[in-house]
């Protein structure tokens, strides 16, 4: 076996075969009850961008309340800050799935009827607020010092110096970073494999298994990542465009 | 329900768990020399300036970058078999894999270093008369590589992680040391808990060293 043979066996129209009797179906979509690996590729990308996009939400929403936190004049919440981050950040992302999913059930038995789709949200989200924290903190702690002190100058609480003087510009400087951490978010939800979700690369495995046909599915699928990773950067550079700070470099 | 650690002796960390850590510190030190080597030369050929050298590793490059590191794992699984005619075993194929991953890593990092020195200094080894290779290894690289440091350490902590996706093709690395003692041991739950304690206070100690490392350049700066 070598290239030549990988390359003159391609065999595409594995997609439109039954996941079940391995027959080809004519068109690529099964009939109502069966379903072709063509449809259990769509489907499996769906939970790629659900489980990646949910825990963006997740990621986004944690790591500014910890990034934030570790901007504070509290100690305790600087402590907690920093301890969530290093927490998050030193422990494999594989082994944080597999805490979520069989620890903490076991620990806690109320979250047993947690579906697994949750938890491994859960846990991407908090693994990639620890990223998300540490720029967040960084875009805050890259303002002048002076505007927190003309906040209070004006007569603002702390709460209110960070929603009208230092997020609005904080955030705007962190949004390039953010997009490549939501490209990453994309790559990692992979891992999600490990505790059976249906997504990508789960079916990248079993289908590989089912068919033997590879190179034809990987390929598939690796571009299937491509398209989501270039789509979110698309969607990404447009929100910069948007909220871009007039006068700062790039503006007209 | 309550943990019980009552398995944890030297025994079982002997039995099943050094071997899969002592993998998984030679498959992140194989991957970062290899790397670092591989990088090198991806960082110089982009910067070499001749398209036909810079193109095919820009798109080496960013074509690993965009691919989850599992996909990879798996890429290599299945095609180093069909290219060599024989089956590779689970942890050479991940050597093979991570070494030729994170190049594409490192070559980015180093060419940020790189592009850190002053190119005042490339035409400064030029006008004393030092080839393109000379002033690269005699004067850009040297200092390249300290003002990267850090964040070379920090690749490591991230490459030492993502060691345990070796999972996905069953390569006996720490992670599946620890799984194979808790099955063992019939502790499937508690046995996550000390692995990621272990994995913990290996990468908070590399990340502390890091940190250690930048402080220390920051002063000499």
């Amino acid at each position: 076996m070598s290239w030549g043979w990988v390359l003159a066996s391609w065999d595409w129209l594995v997609f439109c075969n039954d996941t079940v009797s391995g027959e080809r179906v004519s068109g690529c979509i099964g009939p109502i009850g069966e379903v072709t690996y063509f449809e259990w590729m769509l489907s499996a990308w769906g939970w790629t961008l659900s489980v990646a996009l949910s825990a963006l939400v997740v990621a986004l929403v944690a790591g500014s309340l910890v990034g934030i936190a570790r901007t504070t004049s509290n100690r305790w919440w600087v402590g907690f800050g920093g301890g969530w981050t290093e927490l998050f950040r030193n422990i494999p992302l594989l082994v944080q799935i597999f805490l979520w999913y069989h620890v903490v059930p076991a620990l806690f038995p109320a979250l047993k009827a947690v579906p697994s789709f949750v938890l491994v949200v859960i846990a991407l989200g908090f693994f990639t607020s620890a990223r998300i924290s540490e720029q967040v903190r960084a875009g805050i702690q890259s303002l002048p010092r002076g505007q927190r002190y003309a906040g209070s100058a004006l007569g603002f609480t702390p709460s209110q110096t960070y929603r009208y003087v230092l997020l609005p510009m904080a955030f705007r400087i962190v949004i390039p970073p953010l997009t490549s951490e939501s490209m990453n978010i994309i790559k990692n939800s992979s891992v999600a494999f490990a505790v059976s979700i249906p997504e990508l690369t789960m079916f990248a495995m079993q289908a590989q298994e089912e068919t033997a046909r590879g190179v034809e599915i990987y390929l598939a699928v690796t571009g299937l990542y491509f398209l989501s990773a270039f789509a979110v950067n698309r969607v990404a550079a447009m929100v910069e465009r948007r909220v871009r700070l007039p006068g700062t470099a790039g503006t007209k | 329900m309550t943990l019980d650690f009552a398995f944890l002796e030297w025994s079982m960390v002997s039995s099943f768990v050094l071997r899969g850590l002592l993998f998984s510190l030679q498959l992140t030190l194989v991957a970062l020399l290899g790397g670092m080597a591989l990088g090198t030369v991806l960082a110089l050929l982009r910067l070499s300036g001749r398209p036909w050298l810079a193109i095919p590793a820009a798109t080496y490059v960013n074509t690993m970058r965009s691919i989850p590191l599992v996909m990879v794992i798996l890429w290599f699984f299945l095609l180093i078999p069909l290219l060599i005619g024989r089956p590779m075993g689970a942890e050479l194929s991940a050597l093979v894999t991570f070494t030729l991953f994170e190049a594409a890593y490192f070559s980015e990092i180093m060419r940020a270093g790189i592009q850190s020195v002053p190119a005042g200094q490339v035409h400064a080894g030029y006008a004393v008369g030092m080839t393109y290779l000379q002033a690269m290894r005699m004067v850009v690289l040297p200092q390249a590589f300290r003002n990267m440091l850090p964040v070379l350490l920090t690749q490591t902590v991230i490459l030492f992680q993502d060691t345990s996706l070796v999972y996905a093709i069953g390569a006996y690395d720490m992670l599946k040391g620890f799984e194979v003692a808790g099955r063992n041991f019939n502790r499937p739950v508690e046995i996550y808990l000390v692995a990621a304690v272990a994995y913990f206070c290996i990468c908070f100690g590399l990340s502390s060293l890091a940190r250690a490392v930048q402080a220390r350049i920051q002063i000499v700066r």
